[in-house]
């Protein structure tokens, strides 16, 4: 029994895999994923830098935030929306492919994207001089974050059940962009220390976790224990994910009608 | 086993809506089952719901022995569906779509390569395997989603008007296929508006309207039960008034097709007589004359008015 249900799941995982090639063949040229993934966010962070005399260990932080936060959500609000709107949904929804697993391929594309997308940056800084004093943690927190933020995105388009990728899109933005003034993204959370509410807020956004990760590994210097920084990316993948999968599975039949 | 579909009380609403309310049917093993019925009749919802797209609200329906709500992935990866509004993926290759279906349904990568290759050399797509779907025309991209359902070599395939808008051509390749399939062994469940093709290829037939079955039977006894419907056709050299015609006894209706007239009764023994004593006393000559059993559209437009209370 439990041998089958292991076969079951591998079965399924591969049928992940299917879904995430399709996603990361199709989906990564589409306008809103360039638009909102990568120059929107380039352009946001050149306007909040330029002209500000700072560290370039800081600046790093920020350009490494903001590339993997916005190309990890990136591919994913506009997934399903598109699979509406080009008619490909309800075949989809028709194969042999559990829900979870449907999903965990559209995460996979959007970590793989993100990940790659946030190598470019992390090039930059090394070319820049950046030293990585802790490249393990380094690495493993961009996975680990890449993970977190691809399932976020897959969230963001869970609700409400609209066939337009863009309002997908503009949606997730109206909650990503505010989360990135509170995550130490452009000011570190140890520079907020009177803003007691920014801060208590700034917990529950799963950036806040990453830039004090890479804080840690560039200046060593960080507002959270690491542990504790792994625990909550973890946490809120696990939270996002599972709570994706559960709104998708109540939405998906009411894109179709 | 020799049911591929049971239905029992299959029932959705859409809010207030009603769209498929109790209904109940079987499809036996290697049938051609036809699903007719008007525009929002249900067909859509009910294949939605055969192929675990759609949660029923009441009923269940149980495919090759699963149950599509309990064992859904089971019932799935026997299935295959060509849904009404289907599309293929534009941004991938008429390759990569198949190779994408034979991935969702766990079938070996070489086993999908060898279909692959040989469906679209069946359908005439094999030249363009490597061309975007985009480019791809209503024939050719309907046909790319067939070789898609088929890819999977299933035992009930669901087909929601797999004919609808195409060429002359390419609709009769279709045909010619789920023909072909169906002797093979595979179970063939389809939607359509069209009367002639139902005719032509469906071992029986279910006419649904307002989400109720309004009949299920063979094409041919769906026809034969319907018996005011028979008529009986007839030309004349000259022109004749319409009116008189519609005198003569036991004709329930008539029709003008062109230069014929239809003639409609129970009894089209007794109006081919008064027919030809009709010509004969108004010095006419019959250039036509012939019995016709109803059409399965006559049958069709009649179960749908009776249906609908008019």
């Amino acid at each position: 029994m439990t041998r089958l249900m292991v076969n079951n799941f591998f079965e399924q995982l591969k049928r992940s895999v299917g879904v995430a090639k399709k996603d990361l063949r199709i989906y990564y040229k589409r306008g809103p994923v360039i638009i909102f993934g990568l120059i929107m966010p380039f352009f946001l962070f050149l306007s909040f830098f330029i002209g500000r005399n700072m560290p370039i260990e800081r600046l790093f932080i920020g350009l490494l935030g903001m590339a993997i936060f916005f190309s990890s959500m990136s591919i994913g609000p506009a997934i399903i929306p598109f699979e509406a709107s080009s008619r490909t949904l309800e075949r989809l929804m028709s194969t042999p492919i559990a829900v979870w697993a449907l999903f965990l391929g559209d995460v996979i594309a959007s970590f793989l994207y993100g990940l790659l997308i946030s190598i470019v940056p992390l090039i930059i800084g090394l070319v820049l001089g950046i030293n990585i004093i802790q490249p393990l943690i380094l690495s493993l927190g961009m996975v680990l974050a890449a993970l977190c933020f691809s399932s976020f995105g897959i969230l963001l388009s869970a609700y409400p059940p609209t066939d337009v990728p863009s309002t997908a899109m503009m949606i997730s933005n109206l909650v990503k962009f505010p989360l990135v003034f509170i995550s130490g993204v452009f000011i570190p959370i140890s520079q907020m220390q009177d803003w007691g509410k920014i801060i208590a807020s700034a917990s529950f956004s799963p950036l806040t976790y990453f830039t004090d990760l890479v804080s840690y590994c560039t200046q060593e210097t960080s507002y959270y224990s690491i542990p504790v920084d792994f625990i909550a990316l973890i946490g809120f993948t696990l939270l996002f994910l599972t709570a994706a999968i559960k709104i998708h599975e109540k939405t998906l039949p009411k894109r179709l009608s | 086993m020799k049911t591929a579909i049971e239905v029992e009380g299959l029932t959705k609403s859409f809010g207030e809506i009603i769209a498929v309310n109790h209904i109940n049917f079987e499809v036996k093993k290697d049938e051609i089952f036809g699903f007719l019925g008007p525009n929002g009749a249900g067909k859509t919802t009910t294949i939605r719901m055969l192929t675990g797209v759609l949660k029923p609200d009441e009923g269940k329906a149980i495919i090759m022995g699963h149950d599509i709500l309990k064992e859904p992935l089971k019932a799935k990866q026997i299935i295959s569906v060509v849904p009404e509004m289907a599309n293929a993926y534009r941004d991938l290759t008429a390759w990569q779509n198949l190779m994408l279906m034979g991935e969702l349904y766990g079938v070996p990568k070489e086993e999908s390569r060898e279909r692959a290759k040989f469906l679209l050399k069946e359908f005439g797509l094999y030249e363009r395997r490597n061309q975007l779907a985009r480019g791809f025309s209503k024939g050719m991209k309907q046909k790319l989603i067939l070789c898609a359902a088929l890819l999977t070599e299933p035992q009930v395939l669901f087909l929601d008007e797999p004919t609808a808008g195409l060429d002359v051509e390419s609709a009769r390749l279709i045909r010619d296929m789920i023909r072909q399939y169906n002797r093979e062994g595979t179970t063939i469940f389809f939607s359509t508006h069209n009367m002639e093709e139902a005719n032509r290829l469906c071992d029986r037939i279910a006419i649904i309207n307002h989400g109720k079955i309004a009949a299920i039977d063979t094409p041919e006894k769906l026809r034969m039960k319907s018996t005011e419907l028979k008529s009986v056709e007839v030309s004349f050299n000259k022109p004749v008034p319409i009116k008189e015609l519609a005198e003569i006894p036991n004709v329930t209706n008539l029709k003008k097709i062109g230069d014929k007239i239809r003639l409609y009764t129970d009894e089209p023994h007794s109006v081919i007589n008064s027919l030809t004593d009709y010509a004969r006393r108004k010095k006419l000559t019959i250039i036509s004359l012939n019995t016709l059993a109803p059409t399965l559209e006559d049958v069709f437009i009649k179960l749908v008015k009776e249906h609908r209370g008019d």
